[in-house]
């Protein structure tokens, strides 16, 4: 058996003549959390779903634990757990019934389904939700069901697509907290995300894709490393001005992107940087110094933001 | 460390009763309407048997075809019942699975295949049928309306033609992506004609000739008149009620695997 739990090569799909994915190749070791960072649109989802074994790749391979998808995608699908970018929890059935149907599928008997989902409610702290209704629950709780669903047939790997795409920044952390800690029980995770504080906080190995292709690889500080500069000084003078006064302090730093609402110089010392912009009577009316993110690296490979 | 075989033994070993499984979570959802079910199980037989057969029969004292007309409108009754039902779990219930709830895409992402969950999908509406048409049986028995002993078969026919129905409709449903009235217009140009015309209320060849046509592509008419062969024994030649089983037979079969094409279809691009 290979040291890797997913093995892509030049994996590609297409929809009649739009290629969702276009001919991207990684691999993925066991007990690794692996980041898919992109726009919307940009073919994750897509992804996830070949890796997921649900959408039959168009061509390239595709192996999932040793398995070819199109041959054994019911037995890869056993050791998956997948939290779907949209939650489609059964909201004909209470919050624990939906653990223990979905117990059922993999084979687990009653008895079986029933401890697991005891334990797994506790885990998302739910146990004092298990009888209500799905309706109800805020979007983090139904999130945190879904990820709760997801590891009824305590899975090998866990893919999750968009995982906290509309939660409020209280229920993304727990959400984070709770997938930090199947991470340290080594369970490997795959997400995609379009958020860059989240692919930091959750992936050791990020891949950046846009328009179906992968456009870098590596660990987050890897990618900052190569891609962008230790600080960025972001500074604005009115969205009339930044352009023009863009031109006069090209110089300064290493590298300018003048965004339609502020100017972002890439540098190794923003403050310096401010303060040589400053003395030459360029005063910004708001300026910001920050580290550089996986946003200044997406920006630098496609020339865009990531959330646009 | 699981090694290849091990997951491919484990998988098809709970692959054999992944329809099953499915058909289970259907019952248990049923629980947030079971109410529904059981109320309009009694209330539509009892609402039909009295309006017709108490009402409509008396105006027709001599019955039709030998028989009282409650005798002969029963089993039709019984059919068109369930048909309807048939036809309803083939629409809204399949899109939804699909568009909304999204709960087929929940399940697909087990080790349950597309065609189990056809498979799970079906049984658990045959175990549905069993119930309210086995109901409705007893209700036209209590009524005096079933004179022969293989009344009862009139419960697996019904199945066999809300399947007649269903299972087109669903291939129909499942690849449907927006909802933009289809349903309604379904309801009103194939449930509603083929209730009318399909010698429910009085003999198919009292429709004019050139609708009578509707009557032999319907469900309900052939499941209707089987109905009447094993209930008050209407006499049809033995090639002809044979003709009605398969007619029924292959709208259910062709009807199924379309469904399943279109679940694989939907469920894997």
């Amino acid at each position: 058996m290979s040291h890797s739990v997913i093995r892509a090569v030049n994996l590609t799909k297409k929809y009649d003549d739009f290629v969702a994915v276009d001919g991207i190749s990684f691999e993925v070791a066991r007990g690794e959390s692996f980041g898919l960072l992109g726009p919307n649109g940009a073919g994750k989802s897509t992804t996830m779903k070949m890796i997921a074994s649900v959408s039959t790749r168009t061509s390239g391979e595709l192996t999932v634990l040793d398995l070819d998808p199109n041959v054994d995608g019911p037995a890869i699908r056993s050791q998956l757990g997948v939290v779907p970018q949209e939650d489609n929890l059964d909201g004909e059935l209470r919050v624990r019934e939906n653990l223990l149907t979905y117990g059922r599928f993999f084979g687990l008997s009653r008895a079986e389904a029933g401890k697991r989902a005891d334990e797994l409610l506790e885990f998302a702290q739910l146990s004092d939700r298990a009888n209500s209704k799905v309706e109800p629950l805020s979007g983090g709780m139904k999130r945190r069901l879904t990820i709760a669903r997801s590891l009824m047939n305590d899975p090998q790997m866990l893919l999750l697509d968009e995982p906290t795409t509309g939660l409020d920044p209280q229920a993304r952390h727990i959400l984070w907290d709770r997938l930090f800690r199947l991470k340290e029980q080594g369970t490997t995770l795959v997400l995609t995300t379009h958020y860059m504080d989240e692919a930091e906080q959750l992936s050791d190995r990020i891949v950046v894709v846009d328009k179906g292709q992968i456009m870098a690889e590596g660990s987050p500080a890897e990618l900052i490393r190569t891609y962008s500069t230790r600080e960025v000084l972001e500074v604005r003078y009115g969205s009339d001005k930044n352009v023009s006064v863009a031109a006069l302090i090209a110089d300064v730093g290493e590298r300018q992107e003048v965004l339609p609402d502020r100017i972002l110089i890439y540098s190794d010392n923003g403050e310096q940087d401010l303060a040589e912009i400053t003395r030459r009577g360029h005063h910004p009316t708001t300026s910001l110094v920050r580290r550089s993110s996986l946003e200044d690296v997406f920006l630098r490979l496609t020339g865009r933001s990531l959330v646009e | 460390m699981t090694d290849v075989a091990q997951i491919r033994r484990d998988a098809a070993q709970t692959r054999r009763w992944g329809w099953w499984y499915v058909t289970e979570l259907r019952l248990r959802e049923m629980k947030a309407y079971i109410s529904y079910v059981v109320t309009s199980s009694f209330g539509n037989p009892l609402m039909y048997l009295l309006g017709l057969g108490v009402g409509l029969a008396n105006l027709i004292p001599d019955g039709i075809d030998g028989v009282p007309f409650l005798v002969f409108v029963g089993p039709a009754l019984l059919m068109s019942t369930i048909l309807t039902i048939g036809a309803e779990e083939g629409m809204y219930p399949v899109l939804g699975g699909f568009k909304w709830h999204k709960i087929f895409f929940a399940i697909h992402a087990t080790t349950v295949t597309p065609g189990q969950i056809v498979g799970g999908f079906l049984v658990h509406l045959a175990i549905r049928f069993t119930f309210t048409a086995g109901v409705f049986y007893l209700m036209l028995v209590a009524f005096g309306a079933v004179p022969l002993g293989t009344g009862w078969l009139m419960i697996p026919i019904s199945i066999l033609g809300a399947f007649a129905i269903l299972t087109p409709l669903a291939a129909y449903s499942a690849g449907i992506e927006d909802d933009r009235g289809q349903f309604a217009l379904i309801q009103r140009l194939i449930v509603m004609p083929m209730f009318l015309f399909s010698g429910t209320f009085f003999p198919l060849s009292q429709v004019p000739d050139w609708l009578e046509w509707i009557g032999w592509v319907s469900p309900l008419w052939h499941a209707s008149q089987l109905g009447r062969t094993v209930s008050y024994g209407l006499v049809e030649p033995l090639w002809l009620t044979l003709l009605r089983v398969a007619i029924l037979a292959a709208y259910g079969v062709i009807g199924a695997i379309l469904m399943r094409r279109a679940f694989v279809r939907r469920l894997t691009r």
